[in-house]
């Protein structure tokens, strides 16, 4: 199957287009959510969640004895919930940083996670088959119910957010504000916290435990280089959250043995390399365009000024002087010459340069400006 | 036991030593999660080490993943340093899009490699025992006891001969690079040595145990003690301990070696967490209680030697007066009292003497800024303490 082939399928495989449509809403919710969460500057909570919650999978299914999404996904959430509560706590009541913290949890939870799962896979239980898909997820395991739920959690979400914008906004920008003007930021600090926990929670069985948490990252991460209003770079982030999602489905269904959670995770760092380097405003290519720019001017200014400090040592400022006046201007080439006679501010001869009017106010205005700042 | 049991207790101690000694460093230099990154993102380098040498132990395969190891290191400073993002968010972009491409490339060529993600993901110390190591014809272990031994006696010359340096540019890096020791140096010194172990260590607890290896045993070590060389023992301590009991958790659960061993991990960081002596949980909570307590009853005593009318002094115009819980008033009343501050006649309260030296002495270091000074008084004065 090559992609063409799996554009025309999807309106004919129904199972098909439940996997395109579980993997776009999940990643447009964990882009929405996501931005959030790294403009709070907890980029990696997400990855000790997705880590934390292995264990409560576990343990939910040992309690529950058979593998229902809404006891395993029930479990989870409440590992990743206790996870984050213990990461606050060894914050503030001992001095381990943050990233210890994160670390700590992430993986000591994690190797819990996995003495349990391996127990259970000892069990002799038939039921466990596939409780490891949660370890790198399998997308080909959505269900229509599985996209219910999403669609549910999208919706809760987008009404939060749209409820609560202004709150979030000042607990995201200036916290110390929103505290000042009475709002309970630590209530709406959590409220945010669970949403993006059961996102992740979500998440776990179609991208899996380890990289999930570059679903969340990567959206926000490249939305954030385009622009500086935080309802635009929500809006991107969902957009492209969902559009790795559908492309990351698409790529994997159209080429045997291409994991789904990997190809997805690929295509939204792809969008994010995009972004780094051709973000208008703050990409490395405009960026590096910009810093040419300058400096050929600061070149050309410098050449300007020199030739001015020459010509008004003489009664006719527009006199000619010879090209080797300027030996000792090391920045001095022929390419200076030109773009400065392109602007109109020299006369430039074989062997000789004169300045023009133009050129000699624009000098006199610089070597002012130049005498001022010494 | 029998001599493959032996041998990977033997394995599993030797691998949580060597993660214990970098990650000791990366702790305090508030850097454990760039292990995390690490341990993921070298899955591109062994995968492409293995498609050329199909042996985890080969000495290029080991090169590879601990150059991909030092790539991350470098890209993520990168991407850093172009503004563009956050450390932190820079770190959770770059290693889940290196461990995607390490995952692609085992799935394409799954027929032909006998790689799994789930071993590389996970480790299997369990089978490390049936890769031995023959030299000159004689059997002289397993492998990896050998790889892992060396990377740990390496790592332990590096520490005796570099200990001063890496000592300084952890606790103070700027006055450690105005001496002259280069920063970038130390820094790409230490990731190589963190890159290193946690290649050789990958095989037995895989990507992310390494994690726990690292962090964990440092973590629990660094809330018992404030000095580097004791808290470097009690971090191998730790991890040696929890090698052993992890391997006969697993013995007794029949489950993972690994899983288990992080576990005891999880269980002696708890313990600690909660009950060491000066920083954990307990202590912490119990210091704050008794700073609180002890800070209400200097607010007391104050209000006390302000007021000399016999109506300001009466109890139950104290509680309204300073507006304190009846919990809080009694508690802070009482302690007054066992320390001798105050004396009560008919529901007047009244300074003692010795109360009346302690509020003055307090009130002349508040009044001199010199608010440290009233820790040491409260030696000094105090029978019983908060």
């Amino acid at each position: 199957m090559n992609l063409q082939h799996y554009f025309q399928q999807l309106s004919t495989d129904y199972t098909l287009l439940i996997i395109t449509l579980g993997t776009g809403i999940l990643g447009g919710l964990c882009g929405f959510l996501g931005s959030f969460a790294v403009l709070k500057k907890q980029s990696l909570l997400g990855d000790a969640i997705s880590h934390a919650a292995l264990p409560g999978i576990c343990l939910a299914f040992l309690i529950a004895g058979v593998k229902d999404t809404h006891w395993l996904l029930l479990g989870a959430l409440v590992s990743g919930i206790i996870g984050t509560v213990w990461i606050q706590g060894i914050v503030s009541r001992t001095y381990l940083k943050q990233d210890t913290a994160l670390g700590l949890i992430l993986s000591l939870f994690f190797g819990f996670g996995l003495l349990l799962l391996t127990f259970i896979q000892k069990m002799d239980n038939a039921n466990q088959a596939g409780l490891d898909k949660y370890l790198f997820g399998q997308a080909a395991t959505l269900m229509a119910q599985d996209v219910q739920i999403m669609l549910w959690v999208s919706l809760i979400s987008l009404f939060a957010v749209l409820l609560f914008w202004k709150e979030f906004k000042i607990l995201l920008f200036d916290i110390e504000y929103a505290k000042t003007i009475g709002l309970p930021t630590k209530y709406i600090d959590i409220f945010l916290t669970s949403l993006i926990v059961l996102v992740i929670v979500m998440g776990l069985q179609t991208v899996g435990v380890v990289l999930m948490s570059a679903l969340i990252l990567a959206p926000a991460a490249a939305a954030r280089q385009w622009t500086n209003k935080l309802w635009i770079m929500v809006l991107l982030a969902t957009l492209f959250g969902a559009l790795s999602g559908i492309s990351g489905t698409a790529l994997s269904a159209s080429y045997s043995q291409m994991p789904t959670g990997p190809v997805i995770v690929l295509s939204a760092s792809v969008i994010v390399l995009f972004s780094f380097i051709f973000s208008p405003k703050r990409g490395i290519l405009m960026r590096e365009i910009r810093f040419r720019k300058s400096r050929r001017a600061i070149k050309l200014n410098k050449a300007l000024s020199l030739m001015y400090r020459i010509a008004s040592k003489h009664e006719n400022v527009l006199a000619p002087h010879g090209k080797r006046m300027l030996n000792d201007f090391k920045g001095y080439s022929n390419v200076i010459f030109k773009k400065l006679e392109q602007q109109g501010l020299i006369n430039y001869r074989q062997n000789s340069w004169s300045l023009t009017e133009k050129g000699f106010e624009k000098a006199a205005n610089l070597y002012n400006q130049l005498g001022k700042d010494e | 036991m029998n001599n493959a049991q032996i041998e990977i207790q033997l394995i599993a101690a030797l691998v949580a030593v060597a993660c214990a000694l970098p990650g000791t460093f990366l702790v305090l230099r508030k850097m454990a999660l760039i292990t995390d990154a690490i341990s993921h993102a070298i899955l591109p380098g062994i995968v492409l080490g293995f498609f050329i040498t199909h042996d985890l132990n080969a000495p290029l395969l080991i090169v590879m993943a601990t150059l991909t190891g030092v790539l991350t290191v470098f890209l993520v400073s990168y991407t850093q340093k172009t503004g563009l993002v956050k450390e932190d968010t820079a770190i959770g972009l770059i290693f889940p899009a290196l461990f995607s491409i390490g995952v692609i490339m085992i799935a394409l060529r799954a027929n032909d490699v006998h790689l799994d993600v789930d071993a590389v993901l996970l480790g299997e110390i369990a089978f490390a025992p049936f890769d031995r190591l023959v030299w000159l014809g004689v059997d002289v272990g397993p492998k990896s006891m050998w790889v892992v031994g060396i990377v740990l006696f390496i790592s332990i010359l590096i520490l005796k001969f570099f200990f001063k340096e890496l000592k300084l540019s952890t606790f103070d890096p700027g006055l450690s690079a105005s001496l002259g020791f280069s920063p970038v140096l130390l820094h790409y010194g230490l990731m190589t040595l963190t890159s290193v172990t946690t290649v050789v260590s990958f095989e037995a607890v895989g990507a992310i145990l390494v994690v726990a290896l690292m962090i964990a045993p440092a973590a629990t070590a660094y809330l018992l003690t404030k000095d580097l060389r004791k808290m470097l023992f009690l971090s191998a301590f730790f991890g040696i301990l929890s090698a052993i009991a992890g391997y006969w958790l697993a013995h007794v659960l029949d489950a993972s070696i690994a899983g288990s061993i992080t576990t005891i991990l999880g269980i002696l960081f708890l313990g600690v967490y909660l009950f060491s002596p000066k920083k954990g949980w307990i202590a912490v909570w119990y210091q704050q209680k008794q700073q609180k307590l002890e800070v209400s009853l200097i607010t007391f005593l104050l209000h006390i030697h302000n007021h000399d009318l016999a109506s300001e002094r009466h109890i139950r115009h104290l509680r309204e007066h300073i507006n304190w819980h009846d919990v809080t008033a009694n508690a802070v009343l009482k302690l007054a009292q066992r320390n001798n501050f105050i004396n009560i006649e008919n529901g007047l309260v009244s300074l003692t003497d010795k109360g009346l030296a302690f509020t003055k002495q307090a009130i002349t270091y508040i009044m001199d800024n010199h608010t440290d000074g009233i820790e040491s008084m409260k030696q000094k004065f105090f029978l019983f303490r908060g």
